[in-house]
């Protein structure tokens, strides 16, 4: 078959993804198997092996061909995509500190900051400056509040919102303010400050009591679930239901995960988000074993979404989101998310480095926001490891959809920013196959 | 046509002459934190 088309079967259904063009088409039985021979140009050979009734089939893919919508041509480095990046987004590490001990954070809780460190007010608010002074051409930049648990440090958080809602008019810019919490401090004040000041809500909930709690404990040891879930059902009908994500984690443990997501529907959420966790010699690590199961899951949440759909009472899933027709331009698609060219994520002492997931580790540290500009070639790096240069991207289907994956994860697991994170790969693909499904319906 | 129903035709090869204002959400910041899905973004030019 042709390596720019992916023709797959999901449920009744042949769905063909021309990958260069991101046409999408369902085919019929007699149409998939001659595109298992036709390079576009052996008609011939085609009407030999499956007779004159194919000549009907070929006229249509011929038409396909003529219209760009198949074996479209490779697509390339854009001639106009810029050789540096421009920051547009801010990732704020509020607190190097943590009051819960996730089994599977990434940072350990703080970054392995033995002091606990919380940013100081002045260091949030230079990192606006910053934004705002190095991307002066942008006019919507994000702030993202993170940790650690960015909620225990609500001085700076209030001084810095303060600050980039003045700045903000002052430049006559968006500044998008996103914080991602895991409740524990979520009280009716704070809540009734993050609906006032705009700010968008990542709510970390791994979905049924039993799953989260196995994973997701406080310092004591203690379980959290029925401590968070009533201050996010809270916040969530306090803002209409809108304005959050409901971001979960599931791991070798909860392959069941669909179970998850339905809990977490149940409990009245409906824009939810749910990620495999990245992790290495771990007993809830997922190998490749635990991928048939991971891949039955997805199509079996699938399901679920379709009949949720029906019924009138629809969820948002992260993952199954696609835009087709007016989504990302191909340098967005080609340049993945961001990290380390577009996107910073800043210590609490201001040192800067490509994204949160690399924050403390000195070999990706870019400089502080301290200074005028940022001297590392790191930035440079991260914005030439784009899909063009990946090698083991070049074949994918999913390329234009996932720009090669995490670079952290990438680095991670691999050691290289330019080889994908398999398994995220196979998880990734599998989650698209079901995005295209969901498209054609 | 017969055999072929097209759900979407593509235009990613014309973006690559329009697109790149950067103007969108940095893909990372939605709701991932731990995965690359550019491809669910939502593009910002026009608004």
């Amino acid at each position: 078959m042709n390596d720019n088309i992916h023709l797959f079967k999901f449920k009744d259904k042949n769905i063909l993804l021309d990958v260069e063009s991101s046409s999408l088409h369902i085919v019929d039985d007699e149409t998939a198997k001659i595109l298992e021979d036709f390079d576009g140009k052996n008609d011939e050979k085609i009407i030999e092996k499956y007779g004159e009734e194919a000549k009907e089939i070929l006229e249509e893919l011929h038409y396909l061909i003529n219209e760009n919508a198949l074996f479209a041509k490779e697509l390339t480095v854009p001639e106009n995509y810029r050789p540096e990046g421009i920051v547009k987004s801010l990732c704020l590490i509020i607190a190097e500190d943590c009051n819960l001990a996730c089994k599977y954070c990434f940072a350990g809780g703080d970054y392995g900051n033995e002091n606990h460190a919380k940013m100081p007010p002045e260091v949030a608010k230079k990192a606006v400056d910053f934004l705002l002074k190095t991307s002066p051409q942008r006019k919507n930049y994000e702030i993202d509040f993170f940790g650690g648990e960015p909620l225990l440090n609500m001085e700076t958080l209030k001084e810095v919102t303060a600050y980039a809602r003045a700045k903000e008019k002052e430049h006559n810019k968006n500044i998008k303010l996103t914080l991602t919490t895991n409740g524990m401090l979520l009280t009716d004040e704070v809540t009734e400050w993050l609906n006032e000041n705009n700010i968008s809500v990542v709510l970390s909930l791994d979905g049924r009591k039993s799953v989260h709690n196995a994973m997701r404990k406080d310092k004591g040891g203690f379980d959290t679930y029925d401590k968070i879930l009533p201050k996010f059902k809270k916040l969530v009908n306090s803002r209409n239901g809108e304005n959050y994500y409901l971001r979960g984690t599931y791991t070798a443990k909860n392959l069941d995960f669909t179970e998850d997501i339905l809990s977490m529907y149940n409990e009245g959420f409906r824009i939810l988000s749910l990620e495999p966790v990245v992790a290495k010699d771990a007993d809830y690590a997922i190998t490749e074993k635990d991928l048939p199961q991971i891949f039955n899951e997805y199509e079996k949440l699938v399901d679920i979404y379709i009949e949720r759909k029906k019924t009138g009472d629809p969820f948002n899933f992260f993952h199954f989101n696609v835009d087709l027709s007016g989504g990302p331009c191909l340098h967005k698609r080609v340049s993945a998310c961001g990290a380390g060219h577009e996107y910073y994520a800043v210590a609490t002492n201001g040192d800067l480095y490509p994204c949160h997931q690399f924050v403390g580790k000195d070999e990706y540290k870019l400089g502080t926001i301290f200074d005028e500009s940022v001297k590392s070639d790191i930035p440079q790096k991260f914005r030439n490891a784009h899909i063009f240069n990946k090698p083991k991207c070049q074949k994918c289907f999913a390329k234009y959809f996932c720009s090669g994956g995490c670079h952290a994860n990438n680095v991670n697991m691999n050691g290289n920013i330019l080889e994908p994170y398999e398994i995220g790969c196979e998880i990734q693909k599998k989650r698209l196959e079901c995005a295209l499904y969901l498209a054609t319906l | 046509m017969k055999h072929i129903v097209t759900v979407n035709k593509g235009t990613l090869a014309d973006t690559a002459k329009t697109g790149g204002c950067g103007n969108c959400q940095a893909s990372c910041q939605s709701a991932c934190k731990t995965s690359c899905t550019v491809g669910n973004q939502v593009c910002e030019k026009n608004k």
